[in-house]
């Protein structure tokens, strides 16, 4: 069914999420707050090094310290054959992924796993890593994107030849691949542009900076089967992951999902869970391991930092007719940035006729990336959208003309292929037109900037629960993990189509042994696609209760109708009937053919794209470069909002990451390739008295392959405020700044050389 | 060295506990007490997560010693509510979705609570300067410093609970 034309009593209303309470009292358990019956603790050896080979590893003093029980390296793992796995949002090598937690014979970061313990306390896990000799051969290494490609940079990997190029290089390289896209032709469209602009931006590797380090805790079992407690985006991802870098069958794995403590990409893939596994298998108890923050910044990935080249030519009434990209994004130590993503979402918001994009992904001696948030859409927008300010300023046009001038509508057919459908971005640009936000004069001495964004959303498989309990309360299951109160959303849909009290409706996330599989969450895909599998099945329940009532008053069931949560004889021809509500429909259940459950399992098409616009007002500090936000507001095409708190939430929370990206956050290396600001003290993440109130404005553009509309909210709003914010420091200064952060001494410096 | 002897006040009841000399306050809380609301992010005092109120004082417990609790009185995130009613900055919280994945959230809590013991009237820049010491990767901040306001203006007898 679709809902969208309805009158809805529950989806739109702001109700208090289930988990709420339990939050608000520290009563909620992440993975890190979990015990079990002589737990050991874990600790994970790393290598002090950007890029050594490992030479030998001794752990018999570890292993004779008191209260050590067990030491583990890379001997203890399978070699992993090198094997394509689907990570989240991006591409990986399970033989990658296996190499990634734990090092077997070369350490490619700084950070990297070599070896790990369990022991009875921390302390003593501690002073047995310091015990435990590893002997390394320390090699050159390499950071910086650019610097990778060159032809006499240290090579990572030996077997590691370009992909995507004819013919294959006889000469393996940091190039893992190149990604190319091409619409019309490019060079005829220069030809007959008559304003060109051309930049190159640059990016520095952002973490997803979630307050909760990645923590497990792992019990082998001696018959083999193991249970785990993670705090992960996907437990199903990592009941896959550990069973197959463990060599272990599936069913003998039951991941049991903790609340999770942020994760915005970065907790799509595992790093400690098989290393916990397998210490707990080798001191017969379970094991706990968590990271300190220190590890989550040494240890697990970031998103890419990038090189981005763009050049765009227009008409001069502002009608693009040619757009160029190179992007070179680093992906950490083994091949997997979001490259793909990078060269289609720069482009995606506009009808351009002539496209060419190409793409490096090139490896250097950095954590692994992982996925962040509309992975590489920030990046090449942070480009695109600084370029399209510099064609305004240069084409004398107004930035949001320029933009509605070329945006893209249903029907536009896009440089890397797919047709856009059921599109909102008219709409998002309609409304920053009409926000108050717009239409004020920018204060004086500070400046505006705008900048828009696209993300693709994704849908894929999910699997939903709904139970009739036996006094017509009702519990609903799924297998997504809830970072933004998703099972607020979940309760709020089931009591739509059942027509209940939101309060009578519970929603939980079940283990990987309760329901059936669940993509993870991330894509900005649960609403969506475990939303889509929740109604369905709420309507089966409908169903099912409708053909009870019927059974009940022995009428068809074509004579029964479902309102207001209780079953009614359709008209006067089916009977006079009482109504028969959910408590006596339950009540009932065992004399009308069981347990009242439904679940519905769907693999879900159609995730409506996103489109973002943010409006940002800054001033800029001339003696110290410090660049304050004065007003930001952050326009969405959201489909249709269930929860409107949370989906501005969304919004508000991207906007703020965004922000930090923006202006404070990036990764220090020292000379020796070592991280040197691997703390919140150091790397600075945007605390409350750097941002203003956020203002999310919410467009509903309903997509008609959701049953409410919905379409993903999570992505978009981290996509455009870095160039926002570059656009208005322009304003403000009349100063572009191409490389971020935009942090006060390069601003300062900027400010200095424009004299 | 053997573990120290420590009483002290923790939610309003005297509680003994035996700690080692380098265990810090947080870890007495989560690992010996059993009291897990208290959030380790950082380890370093950067991130609040683990804040608690210490005789009065706003304090991150892994910057703390264990031993250091001895005849003091602590309030934990556990110690808030009173009995089944909220305080206002929990009900508060969870009526403008001021949290996400409630990670950073029983530091905030802990840390706007002892802002409104200390200034029932905080303007909107001393909530964001007092709580800029709790870090949130989730919400942008808005809707925690709506809640907080809100909270203080229930506290001061302004607005509906």
């Amino acid at each position: 069914m679709n809902y969208v034309a309805s009158d809805l009593k529950v989806v739109g209303t702001r109700p208090i999420r289930p988990d709420g309470v339990d939050k608000v009292t520290g009563r909620a358990v992440f993975a890190a707050d979990t015990r079990a019956a002589g737990m050991l603790w874990g600790k994970i050896k790393r290598s002090p090094h950007a890029h050594a080979r490992i030479l030998s590893i001794d752990t018999s003093k570890a292993m004779a310290l008191p209260g050590v029980k067990a030491v583990v390296t890379a001997a203890d793992f399978p070699d992993i054959p090198s094997e394509e796995a689907f990570v989240g949002e991006g591409p990986m090598n399970f033989r990658d992924l296996a190499l990634n937690v734990m090092a077997r014979s070369k350490a490619l970061y700084e950070g990297h796993a070599v070896a790990a313990v369990a022991a009875t306390t921390q302390e003593i896990a501690d002073r047995a890593l310091e015990l435990i000799d590893v002997q390394y051969e320390v090699l050159p290494f390499v950071i910086d994107v650019e610097a990778a490609m060159a032809p006499d940079a240290p090579v990572l990997h030996d077997d590691l030849f370009t992909a995507g190029v004819t013919p294959k290089p006889e000469k393996p390289s940091n190039i893992a691949k190149v990604v190319t896209f091409k619409k019309g032709d490019v060079e005829a469209g220069f030809k007959d542009a008559e304003v060109v602009v051309e930049g190159r931006y640059t990016t520095q590797p952002v973490h997803q900076a979630y307050i909760e380090p990645h923590a497990c805790l792992a019990s082998y079992q001696p018959d083999g089967q193991v249970t785990i407690h993670a705090s992960s985006q996907g437990h199903f991802m990592v009941r896959a992951y550990t069973a197959k870098l463990l060599g272990m069958d599936m069913a003998n794995i039951r991941v049991n999902p903790a609340e999770i403590g942020g994760g915005f990409g970065g907790k799509t893939l595992i790093y400690l869970e098989p290393v916990a596994v397998a210490l707990s298998k080798k001191a017969g108890r379970p094991v706990k391991i968590q990271m300190t923050r220190e590890e989550v910044f040494r240890g697990s990935g970031p998103t890419s930092g990038a090189w981005v080249e763009v050049k765009i030519g227009a008409k001069k009434d502002g009608t693009i007719v040619a757009a160029q990209q190179v992007l070179k994004f680093q992906a950490g130590a083994f091949p997997g940035s979001p490259i793909g993503p990078g060269c289609m979402c720069g482009f995606a918001m506009y009808d351009l006729p002539n496209v060419d994009v190409v793409g490096y992904d090139v490896v250097s001696n950095r954590p692994k990336v992982a996925a962040y948030r509309a992975p590489g859409a920030p990046i090449t927008s942070f480009a695109v959208e600084s370029a399209m300010d510099e064609l305004a300023r240069k084409l004398g046009m107004d930035p949001l003309a320029l933009r509605e001038k070329n945006a893209a509508k249903n029907g536009t057919k896009t440089h890397y292929g797919p047709v856009h459908q059921n599109i909102g971005f008219t709409a998002v640009l309609d409304a920053v037109k009409a926000h108050p936000h717009w239409k004020t004069p920018v204060k004086e001495g500070q400046g505006r900037g705008l900048a828009v964004g696209f993300w693709f959303n994704i849908g894929g498989e999910s699997t939903a629960t709904v139970h009739v309990n036996e006094d017509g309360s009702v519990t609903v299951a799924t297998g997504s993990p809830d970072i933004g109160g998703s099972r607020a959303s979940m309760g709020m849909m089931v009591a739509e189509v059942l027509g209940i009290d939101v309060a009578r409706v519970k929603a939980t996330v079940a283990d990987t042994a309760s329901i059936g599989f669940t993509h993870l969450t991330g894509g900005s895909r649960v609403t969506f696609a475990t939303g889509m599998a929740a109604t369905q099945a709420a309507e089966k329940v409908v169903d099912d209760l409708k053909k009870r009532a019927a059974a009940t008053w022995e009428i068809p069931v074509e004579a029964v109708e479902w309102k207001d949560g209780k079953a009614y004889p359709a008209g006067s021809n089916a009977g006079a009937f009482e109504p028969l509500d959910l408590a006596a429909l339950a009540l009932k259940a065992a004399r009308t053919g069981g347990p009242i459950v439904a679940e519905v399992s769907v693999n879900a098409q159609g995730a409506g794209a996103g489109f973002g616009a943010h409006i940002c007002d800054v001033t800029v500090d001339k003696e110290t470069g410090h660049v304050t936000i004065e007003r930001y507001t952050a326009i969405q095409d959201v489909g249709r909002a269930i929860h409107p708190s949370y989906v501005e939430g969304q919004i508000q929370g991207g906007a703020a990451q965004g922000i930090g990206w923006a202006l404070n956050e990036e990764y220090i290396y020292n000379t020796k390739g070592q991280m040197e600001n691997p703390g919140f003290l150091d790397y600075r993440v945007p605390v409350a008295s750097d941002v203003p109130m956020i203002e999310a404005v919410l467009v509903e553009v309903p997509n008609p392959r959701h049953p409410f509309g919905v379409r993903g909210v999570g992505e978009v709003p981290i996509v455009p405020p870095m160039a926002a914010i570059a656009n208005a420091i322009k304003s403000a200064t009349g100063v572009r700044m191409p490389n971020l952060p935009m942090s006060p001494p390069k601003v300062r410096a900027a400010l200095d050389a424009a004299g | 060295m053997a573990k120290q002897h420590v009483t002290a006040v923790i939610n309003g009841e005297e509680t003994e506990f035996l700690c080692e000399t380098q265990q810090t306050m947080l870890d007495v809380l989560r690992d010996v007490i059993g009291l897990t609301g208290s959030k380790e992010g950082c380890a370093s005092g950067d991130c609040g997560a683990c804040s608690v109120i210490v005789d009065g004082r706003l304090v991150c417990s892994c910057l703390m010693l264990g031993v250091e609790a001895e005849g003091k009185a602590i309030t934990t995130i556990e110690g808030v509510a009173d009995g089944e009613t909220l305080h206002p900055v929990q009900q508060k919280f969870l009526e403008h979705a001021a949290l996400q994945c409630g990670f950073c959230t029983p530091g905030l809590i802990v840390a706007a609570k002892a802002l409104l013991d200390e200034n029932p009237n905080p303007t909107e820049t001393e909530a964001r300067y007092w709580l800029a010491g709790n870090l949130c990767r989730c919400t942008g901040y808005d809707k925690v410093i709506r809640a907080v306001m809100d909270a203080a203006a229930v506290m001061r007898g302004e607005a509906a609970r």
